[in-house]
């Protein structure tokens, strides 16, 4: 019943995302990647832009505050970290209750309209979340410091089975530590990240996936087959918030200190390039973007001066310092302006993203030629 | 009756920035059709035109003088900035006046700025998704964002007021009522700037032939230039003037609040909110609902009303809009058909 969507290619995408996924110490090993504690970066903001493409490349209404769900996992996570128990299940239960309840609420209210309107009522929210868990909402979020574990937590459930020991306690799963940076949080974040992306293809092939690309394509239309299209729009809205709820609860899982900025417009404006970069509407897509942004911020954010020189030395002398302080507004600090203009770039000549782009390549490669079938699948028309 | 009334001017001077941000994005966004989101930038661009030649005035000329000695017994160094050596006692003038005079440096710069984004960049996106225009320009703002921060550091650069203006001028003395109501000159001085700006704009649009065609344009730009006219390039001037509104804007704004780079982002989120409460499309919708949130916003932050709504001072302007989208779907003064859904 539940696979019988699925085709034989897909089973096979499946499979190799899986593959590809859990055997990504070795294959990010060339690329200097390979510590857990990037990987599960990868995973994390993989699950995030998976579920923020599930409304924005299907439906096409773009959300400009999705950090808010992400923001209210972690503390939901955090929390019941603090009051029940370390272990990590019901922390990403809390999480996901709490980021639906949530996701419902502000998708009621702003899915009352669409286009620009939709994104604005989405960033108001967001922000009104930022702005109040800095200020009165400081009991439960600890405003500025950030809301982290402490030796005087309750933790009820972990008290009934013994004293704590020495230290602070880590998040884990039935005893195994997953905080971090170890590969055990690396592998939990991978099987979420899996998990999530079958969940993701079952809503692409399903009819209810097709209902959104409706919607998307024209939603007048689609109301006047007789479609109720809000209560769609009102579910994919909700799914995608239950992906940022999770992706945050792992986020608190794997590094216990949640901070108000992750609900800021700038956190929701970058899950919006990470799909944008991936290729929105594609099912791997986010994810690549998302490994992609993150890998990049990780190597490009180290580089310095020194190491630019050394890049460059086999310039003369006299052009090597201009070239160098030219580059150097792009490393280090600079890192935002590359993402800025990378970004800029995708957006005016690949609107489809990473995928288009391979794509493309893929056709020019086969003498296709861009005929009939380099349909932009991933191009994202505004829902108006 | 003193409290509220001086909620009301505090109120006004942020709401005279809010109202001339929103001023010129509802400009751009009525003839041109497309949601900039690099206007917030604009402003902070501004802001650092007034940052840039303060710093060119304030380049000094350092000479030891062994005549005198400071308190340390070395020999003291007498700084004097070039434009007062050279200029005299204008020089001092100008130095003194730096921020009002940079507005008049910042009007070409914004107005090439802006006329190269326009050609450059936002030409090409007239035919795609808002979507799309959204993100170009968010990319943009960013771009904007980190050269600034990368030129000029991640601090606050405080700019000083004209010596003249930077007491506190006691408005109910002036107007002949009973209060006193002490309220900072400067910002006094900024919200009659943004009167006369706003003023100086809608004039432009009302009562020139350049601004007709302009607003004509906006009503059906192909009848426009089936007319023979070249509406495209009245566009682009239009779009140089929004950025020269920013830019002014927040040229003067640096006494209030010292710039920094993201300051252009925040006023973005909150100017935005603006256009929309005012109506899409609306410039009157933009300018009135500008001050409207700017003096809410600071009613919100009374003691007395948030002792009872803690924390409505931080989430005032977003209930607002998030009643106003919902109830008024054209906004205060939205026009018909423009961006309805």
């Amino acid at each position: 019943m539940m696979f019988a969507n699925l085709s034989r290619n897909d089973w096979l995408l499946l499979v190799g995302f899986s593959v590809v996924v859990l055997a990504g110490p070795i294959i990010l090993q060339p690329l200097g990647a390979a510590y857990p504690a990037l990987m599960q970066k990868f995973c994390i903001y993989g699950i995030f832009a998976l579920g923020f493409n599930i409304l924005f490349g299907l439906t096409g209404y773009l959300s400009f505050g999705h950090a808010a769900f992400l923001g209210v996992g972690s503390y939901a996570a955090m929390w019941s970290f603090k009051l029940f128990t370390m272990n990590v299940i019901p922390a990403i239960l809390f999480a996901m209750v709490f980021a639906c309840l949530f996701a419902l609420i502000i998708g009621y209210v702003s899915l009352r309209r669409s286009g620009i309107y939709f994104s604005i009522l989405t960033l108001a929210f967001a922000q009104m979340s930022y702005n109040l868990a800095y200020s009165v909402l400081t009991p439960l979020t600890n405003g500025e410091t950030g809301l982290q574990l402490s030796r005087q937590d309750p933790r009820v459930i972990d008290a009934m089975f013994g004293s704590p020991g020495p230290g602070l306690p880590r998040a884990s799963l039935f005893g195994v530590d997953i905080s971090g940076g170890g590969y055990p949080g690396f592998y939990l974040c991978a099987v979420a990240l899996i998990v999530c992306f079958f969940f993701a293809m079952r809503i692409f092939r399903s009819p209810f996936g097709m209902m959104l690309r409706g919607i998307k394509s024209n939603q007048n239309r689609m109301r006047y087959t007789g479609f109720n299209t809000r209560p769609y729009l009102l579910s994919a809205f909700v799914i995608s918030g239950l992906y940022a709820g999770l992706a945050g609860a792992l986020m608190a899982a794997t590094d216990p200190l949640v901070g108000a900025e992750r609900m800021q417009w700038t956190a929701s404006g970058e899950v919006v390039l990470m799909t944008i970069l991936g290729g929105a509407g594609t099912l791997v897509g986010p994810i690549l973007g998302a490994g992609v942004i993150k890998y990049f911020e990780n190597i490009f954010s180290s580089f310095s001066d020194r190491t630019l020189h050394g890049f460059f030395s086999f310039l003369p002398e006299s052009l090597q310092d201009p070239v160098v302080s030219f580059f150097s507004l792009f490393v280090g600090d600079g890192w935002n302006l590359t993402l800025g203009v990378v970004f800029m770039l995708i957006v005016i000549f690949l609107p489809g993203g990473i995928m288009e782009g391979l794509r493309r390549a893929w056709n020019l490669v086969n003498r296709k030629g861009d005929g009939g079938d380099a349909v932009p699948v991933g191009q994202t028309q505004p829902a108006e | 009756m003193d409290a509220i009334l001086l909620q009301i001017l505090n109120g006004l001077d942020k709401g005279g920035a809010y109202a001339l941000i929103a001023l010129g994005l509802t400009l751009v966004f009525g003839t041109l059709g497309v949601v900039n989101f690099a206007h917030g930038a604009l402003f902070m661009l501004g802001a650092f035109c007034a940052v840039t030649f303060n710093k060119v005035l304030s380049l000094e000329s350092v000479v030891v003088d062994p005549t005198q000695t400071t308190a340390w017994g070395s020999p003291l160094e007498v700084r004097t900035p070039y434009v007062e050596a050279w200029l005299g006692d204008f020089g001092v003038f100008l130095h003194n006046y730096s921020v009002p005079a940079s507005v008049i440096i910042a009007i070409p710069i914004m107005l090439a700025i802006g006329i190269a984004i326009e050609r450059g960049l936002i030409q090409y996106f007239y035919k795609r998704p808002h979507a799309d225009q959204i993100l170009v320009t968010f990319g943009l703002a960013i771009v904007i964002q980190e050269v600034i921060k990368k030129f000029y550091g991640a601090n606050p650069i405080p700019q000083a007021a004209p010596a003249d203006f930077s007491g506190t001028a006691y408005v109910g003395t002036l107007l002949g009522m009973g209060d006193a109501l002490p309220y900072p000159w400067w910002r006094l001085i900024y919200l009659l700037f943004s009167f006369v700006v706003i003023g100086g704009v809608m004039a432009f649009l009302q009562f020139t032939t350049y601004g007709m065609v302009v607003r004509a344009g906006m009503r059906d730009r192909e009848t426009v230039g089936m007319l023979g006219i070249d509406i495209e390039r009245r566009f682009t001037v239009v779009f140089g003037l929004a950025a020269v509104v920013a830019g002014i804007a927040g040229a003067m704004y640096t006494p209030i609040l010292p710039p920094d780079y993201h300051m252009g982002m925040d006023f973005l989120v909150l100017s935005f909110v603006v256009v929309v409460v005012g109506g899409m499309g609306s410039l009157t919708g933009a300018v009135v609902a500008g001050f409207l949130l700017g003096i809410l916003q600071s009613f919100a932050s009374m003691n007395e009303i948030k002792s009872i709504l803690p924390g409505i001072d931080q989430i005032i302007i977003y209930l607002v809009a998030v009643v106003v989208l919902l109830t008024m779907p054209r906004g205060l003064m939205g026009r018909k058909g423009v961006m309805e859904d």
